[in-house]
């Protein structure tokens, strides 16, 4: 310990996206010290990617919305596999967390009549998402980030935590080091919260940044807690397909809140063709209703392009494989076609979609208020994570906490667009404030030194092994590979099966990586420490998506194609067993409360 | 496959040099796409940062063949590949190792710069009124994703090092966000003036040039503030005015 540097915090906040940041505001306000740590700079995490907007059922646009079809709306994209007492708050409280980011200087874009404006997406009744063009995650996170350093919270930029230190069954702190320099540095924390994003790295296609890498759920996992619903992991349905190096860029839903349409080849509107009954009644039946409902006719039903993403990224993987896409094997989203409806159609799509129009320029020589974009299916966020308590977002670890992307239960079996950022300040706000309360009602731990000094020699191993040991790189492209080729869109048990023995090869190939040279800012070393992260979330997703035997939500089953009822009864929870092992369990879900069965009864 | 050689700054602090790497080069790469593949098949410690490879998160700044740009948003095909690509740190920042430099001193200002104070809400559910057109200014500048490439373009810093007493382009982008605010009772243009040292900049829109976001920064954020300074310190009507009223909070 004495080679470490040491600091000491009440609340200890792992990861500075919206959540990370909600958390630390919360647990600031309430007293405590706080610290907050962050593989990268501040600002630039994951949740400035996000496009479209922040669902909250404010009721700007239309007064017909509540937070009961907002609650509504979610479980059913969920699949009904929510925790939906997650669900319930998540519903009535975003509202109020939208009005905060107004009061701390977000500016979104207006109604005539002053208010923030929402906009129409996938799997919301009404139009209900407060955004900013489509660059919402941007302005979401530069005001927590531009409130929150004047709150007394305590940042460490460019710093990864390698472990959870833990004493008599309760955090302790962390152990991490910081990227420029590579010291050991220990966080001694009463309670910790994880606020660390998803795993879309396991992926060969994603939309997801390199720090998604799953170390929340893997940390969480090592120190005792449980991860549920780990098989749902979403596959956005338009990122970029041409050319090759930018494949899997998110395109936003916004597009096709907008008006967009996807096309085959054969310039056929093929989401027409293919409307699940959940929702036959709330499908426009033809193009012209389509359009009326993105103009904002309230009689109107949506375009079938806004359906839950599972569904739309099955149908254009269907159309791809009929041999009906596009030439770089995707299918068109077009919005130049509003042109024929409305003037001035090439401004609007310039003011309502900026950074699509200048990323399809800049990196595609597309121009998209003339052309058709070519899109296919992106990994994009995992609805599963850390298992949480829905009122106070505690892990079943005393003092663990977490919140957004790496906490699972508001989303279910597939999350909504404009869900994800809600939740973060929603949930982000619980988290802090019961990790606050938590290190107020429990005294300090002292880390095991033992502890410490095992972390230190693991994540020194890479230089021992030296260049002689496996290049870490070649082991992360050989996982997401395979995890894209046997674990993706659409799953079969053989190809699952095949996946646990690469799986296990590929652990043993981690434990020789190796690395030469320096501590210092060395992203070999670094990927050498991801490594164990991602294989374990991968083994995570691939043993839950075998244990589910049908399909539901992002879940497709080629050999279970069906929906079964009596799978909607359970969620899948992996925790670490004795042996070090993975184990897995049906966990029943709780029969849902009597009022909110009511709601959901009442919105049909 | 076209091959392609890129000179790479190389070292931490003081010390680099250029190394040639040969990488290939196909359609559609961006300079990011090159630095992963050397770091994937020849320089496993090569240091660089990057996020969101979609020009969202301004992390991946750079100096490429001596132009301050994104990494992730140069296309190949808008270099001469014929000749030696060459692909270097920011160089208005110290070094911390080949690619990476340290903009800790960005965060320092932006904190020291007097924080959103909104007027009181105008309805009783705690919201605000306010048209499109009122906050379109705003939203301009709210578009920064702080690559910090235009503080490292800026003369001031970059020749003349005034670090400590010129707050920057990309700052007084911030303070035009907040002044401009159609909620914010805050005033600024003391601390702008002194600390910001906004009389330095004299609008060669360097910062202009490089932004990632094509914010207009020098005509739409610097020089109104500098009217406003002028107005506000420096305006002899003004300052006799100012000898019958009161002057508005600092």
């Amino acid at each position: 310990m004495t080679n470490c540097i040491e600091h000491e915090h009440d609340v200890l906040v792992i990861g500075a996206g919206g959540a990370g940041l909600r958390a630390a505001i919360e647990a600031s306000a309430a007293g405590v010290s706080v610290g907050m740590v962050c593989k990268s700079l501040l600002g630039k995490a994951h949740t400035v990617m996000a496009e479209g907007g922040m669902a909250a059922a404010m009721g700007n646009v239309d007064d017909r919305d509540n937070w009961k079809v907002h609650y509504a709306d979610t479980m059913r994209g969920g699949q009904y596999l929510n925790n939906w007492r997650m669900v319930e708050l998540h519903a009535k409280q975003a509202p109020d967390r939208v009005r905060e980011l107004e009061s701390w200087g977000a500016v979104f874009d207006r109604t005539k009549d002053g208010r923030i404006l929402q906009r129409n997406f996938g799997g919301h009744r009404y139009p209900r998402l407060a955004h900013v063009g489509d660059r919402t995650g941007l302005e979401m996170i530069r005001t927590l980030q531009d409130h929150g350093i004047h709150q007394g919270i305590e940042v460490f930029m460019e710093m990864t935590i390698v472990e959870l230190l833990m004493e008599g069954g309760r955090v302790a702190g962390a152990i991490g080091y910081d990227r420029e320099r590579g010291r050991f540095r220990i966080w001694k924390a009463k309670s910790i919260i994880m606020a660390t994003g998803g795993i879309g790295r396991a992926f060969r296609i994603s939309s997801n940044s390199w720090e998604y890498t799953g170390d929340g759920q893997a940390l969480a996992y090592r120190a005792g807690a449980e991860l549920m619903d780990m098989e749902f992991v979403q596959f956005h349905p338009t990122g970029m397909v041409w050319p090759p190096s930018v494949r899997g860029i998110l395109v936003t839903e916004g597009v096709r809140g907008e008006g967009g349409r996807l096309l085959n080849k054969n310039g056929e509107r093929f989401m027409f063709n293919d409307v699940p009954e959940l929702y036959k009644k709330q499908t426009a039946k033809d193009i012209e209703e389509g359009w009326r409902y993105v103009t904002g006719d309230k009689n109107a039903n949506r375009p079938p392009e806004l359906l839950t993403r599972d569904h739309v990224a099955r149908c254009i993987n269907r159309e791809v494989k009929a041999g009906r896409g596009s030439p770089h094997g995707g299918v068109y989203l077009d919005i130049a076609w509003i042109k024929e409806k409305m003037p001035n159609a090439e401004a609007h799509i310039q003011k309502k979609l900026p950074s699509m129009y200048h990323q399809f320029k800049q990196l595609a020589n597309v121009d998209i208020t003339k052309e058709p974009m070519e899109v296919g299916p992106t990994t994009h966020y995992v609805m599963g994570g850390i298992r949480v308590d829905g009122d106070t977002q505690m892990s079943s670890v005393p003092g663990l906490f977490a919140a957004g992307e790496a906490a699972a239960g508001l989303h279910g079996a597939n999350r909504l667009g404009g869900n994800s950022l809600s939740d973060l300040v929603v949930f982000g706000k619980i988290a802090g404030e019961y990790a606050a309360k938590f290190a107020k009602s429990n005294g300090a731990v002292k880390p095991n030194p033992q502890q410490i000094e095992d972390a230190q020699q693991r994540a020194l191993a890479p230089f021992d092994r030296g260049a002689s040991g496996e290049n870490p790189y070649a082991i992360q492209r050989d996982l997401q590979d395979m995890m894209q080729d046997l674990v993706g869109i659409v799953r079969v048990e053989s190809e699952m099966a095949k996946a646990l023995e690469v799986l296990k090869t590929l652990n043993a190939r981690a434990a020789k990586a190796g690395i030469d040279s320096h501590r210092e800012y060395n992203p070999g070393w670094h990927t050498c420490i991801d490594l164990p992260n991602l294989l374990l979330v991968s083994e995570a997703i691939t043993r839950s998506a075998l244990d589910r035997k049908e399909s539901r939500g992002a879940q497709f089953r080629d050999d279970f194609p069906e929906k079964k009822a009596e799978c909607g009864t359970f969620n899948i929870v992996t925790w670490r067993g004795a042996d070090g092992s993975m184990q897995l369990r049906r966990e029943p879900m709780q029969a849902m409360r009597d009022d909110l069965q009511a709601v959901v009864k009442e919105m049909g | 496959m076209e091959k392609a050689t890129f000179r790479i700054w190389r070292g931490a602090g003081e010390q680099g040099s250029f190394t040639d790497y040969v990488s290939e080069a196909s359609e559609g790469m961006v300079v990011l796409d090159v630095v992963h593949q050397i770091q994937a098949e020849q320089a496993p410690d090569l240091a660089c940062r990057w996020n969101c490879k979609a020009g969202k998160c301004g992390s991946c700044s750079a100096e490429i063949n001596g132009k301050p740009r994104l990494m992730c948003m140069t296309r190949l095909d808008q270099l001469d590949l014929t000749q030696k690509v060459t692909v270097e740190p920011m160089r208005s920042f110290p070094l911390v190792r080949d690619l990476v430099t340290d903009v800790s001193w960005n965060y320092r200002v932006k904190k020291a710069i007097k924080p959103f104070k909104p007027r009181k809400p105008d309805a009783p559910d705690g919201s605000w009124r306010m048209q499109q057109s009122d906050v379109d200014r705003v939203q301009e500048f709210r578009k920064c994703i702080e690559c910090f490439l235009c503080q490292d373009v800026c003369h001031v810093l970059r020749e003349h090092h005034k670090h400590p007493e010129f707050a920057g382009p990309r700052h007084f982008v911030y303070t035009a966000a907040l002044e401009m605010h159609p909620l914010d009772t805050e005033n600024r243009l003391g601390q702008l003036k002194d600390e910001g040292g906004l009389g330095y900049c004299n609008i060669t829109k360097c910062c202009t040039k490089v932004c990632p976001e094509h914010i207009t920064i020098t005509d739409n954020a610097i020089i109104p503030l500098k009217e406003r300074v002028v107005d506000e310190f420096y305006d002899p009507l003004t300052r006799l005015f100012r000898i019958f009223k009161p002057r508005k909070a600092e």
